[in-house]
């Protein structure tokens, strides 16, 4: 019943952005500012016969090996830096220039260094979401419980179960805040790399559009982009959320 | 397998905590030295911060940082298995009950837990979360926890504190009957006389910190009697006699 209620709300607020862009673009008249019925039409004939797909394809996949790799090193830092404080004064330093080392800067170095290469972007991006992982995981680390650790110990669970059973779940809520800043994150920088250095994905096609000041095609290529992006908002991380949630009372 | 309960020699020499910021080095136990039978239900007693769960700590093997020896026997049985009952329960909140038991023991099937469940009151619980749960009840589990692994020895660092009177009464007599039906060695961490008087075959006094063995009595007294006001006071007039210092009166519980 309360699904049902939030679901009409959310299709009532969608009709009236619809409705307000629809009324702009008759006000507008200009071939720059197009309707949602054009816009759609031109999603619908790029999804079948474009090259729509090939370039979320693209995205995406930089998307999931960037965003893979940002957690697993970015988990593996913070915690080697809550744990031993030689390494945290060792890596603090750097971690806080990439913090504040804007992703633009971070992506034409990289495009100088390794050249307009895939490796380029997508370690690009990487940098870019990693220190937030690691200052994330890192502040997770250090609130570990010493007494279910000394249980684990007593218990003689072993290394694997006690990481598995004691510490990750003690772990689950920072790395869950750090996946969704993280994608936030990533989903922005991502389209700037492509749109610097490469010849296909997301970023590359506005660009493109930008050049022939294709405003249909623009506007359909990012509307296919948020919708993914709510998609996974919605298809995994809410529901991630809510199994990590469930022995909370 | 049928649990070995093991026989523990203590001999510490020293232990000490070295000083954090704002808190000086503290020596907690010195020139502390027990023997513990096997089967045996040993309870150590004495003033707050006189190392009572440090020495539990020690014989767990969390802390390793003392000097002196700890042995156990029969030692050719390896290293004994130790069930440890914590001050709070220490169950993870992210398992349910059965969960938390199972975890300790992966390869117990599951009518062996469903009856360990049943045996400390738990079975109605099991698949209940700890926020779930009373402070009764998560002591339960605790317990539960503790018989899971077929304990040699069982450590218990004041379990049933912070519990009224009569739900830690029913825990002690819970407790008894566990220890009747699956024996193990058990150490057993009180600062309440009263407490140690009912369970134990044994009572160790500790001094105050740093920590050492004062005083030591065996309990004869059928357990039926062991509640009687006169005998326990007369208990406590010979401890402090053989401690040389006062024996804390049981803590008034609401």
């Amino acid at each position: 019943m309360r699904l049902r209620v939030a679901l009409a709300e959310r299709v009532a607020s969608l009709l009236v952005l619809l409705v307000a862009w629809e009324a702009a673009s008759r006000w507008a008249h200009s071939r720059l500012f197009p309707g949602p019925e054009a816009v759609l039409a031109t999603l619908a004939d790029e999804a079948v016969r474009g090259g729509l797909l090939h370039d979320l394809g693209a995205t995406l996949a930089r998307v999931a090996i960037a965003f893979t790799l940002a957690m697993v090193i970015g988990t593996v830092l913070g915690i080697a830096m809550a744990r031993s404080r030689a390494i945290d004064t060792l890596l603090d330093s750097g971690v806080v220039l990439l913090l504040n080392l804007p992703a633009l800067v971070i992506a034409v170095l990289l495009y100088i260094w390794l050249g307009l290469t895939e490796a380029a972007a997508i370690g690009a991006v990487t940098l870019s979401k990693l220190p937030t992982v690691v200052v994330t995981l890192r502040e997770g680390a250090r609130t570990l419980d010493r007494d279910l650790a000394d249980m684990a110990k007593s218990f003689d669970l072993g290394v694997w179960r006690t990481l598995r059973h004691v510490t990750l779940p003690q772990l689950a809520p920072f790395f869950l805040v750090a996946s969704r800043t993280g994608l936030a994150l990533i989903w922005k920088i991502v389209l700037v790399v492509e749109l610097l250095g490469r010849p296909d994905g997301i970023g590359y096609a506005i660009q493109v559009f930008f050049q022939l000041f294709d405003v249909r095609r623009l506007i359909a290529y990012a509307l296919a982009f948020v919708a993914v992006v709510l998609a996974a908002e919605w298809g995994v991380l809410q529901p991630l959320e809510r199994r990590l949630a469930r022995w909370r009372r | 397998m049928a649990p070995v309960t093991v026989a523990i020699t203590v001999a510490i020499d020293e232990k000490r905590y070295s000083g954090r910021a704002g808190v000086g080095p503290v020596t907690a136990l010195r020139g502390l030295r027990a023997q513990i039978g096997p089967s045996e239900f040993c309870v150590v007693t004495g003033p707050s911060g006189c190392g009572k769960t440090t020495l539990l700590n020690i014989i767990a093997g969390l802390d390793r940082d003392f000097t002196g020896s700890l042995s156990f026997a029969p030692s050719d049985h390896g290293a004994p298995r130790i069930g440890y009952v914590f001050q709070s329960p220490r169950l993870l909140p992210w398992r349910t009950v059965r969960g938390n038991v199972a975890l300790v023991q992966p390869r117990a099937d599951r009518a062996g837990l469903d009856e360990l469940l049943a045996d400390v009151e738990m079975a109605a619980m099991a698949d209940a979360y700890p926020a779930q749960l009373s402070g009764g009840m998560a002591r339960r589990a605790a317990l539960a926890r503790a018989f899971a692994i077929a304990p040699d020895l069982l450590l218990m660092d004041e379990p049933f504190l912070s519990l009224d009177a009569a739900a830690a009464d029913r825990l002690r007599s819970l407790l008894l009957r566990l220890v009747t039906a699956r024996p193990a060695t058990v150490l057993f961490v009180t600062h309440d006389l009263a407490e140690a008087v009912a369970l134990a075959d044994r009572i160790l006094v500790l001094s105050p910190a740093p920590g050492r063995v004062v005083a030591e009595m065996p309990i004869a007294l059928a357990r039926t009697e062991r509640d009687d006001p006169d005998t326990l006071s007369a208990l406590r007039a010979e401890l402090a006699r053989l401690a040389g210092h006062p024996i804390e009166p049981r803590i008034q519980r609401k």
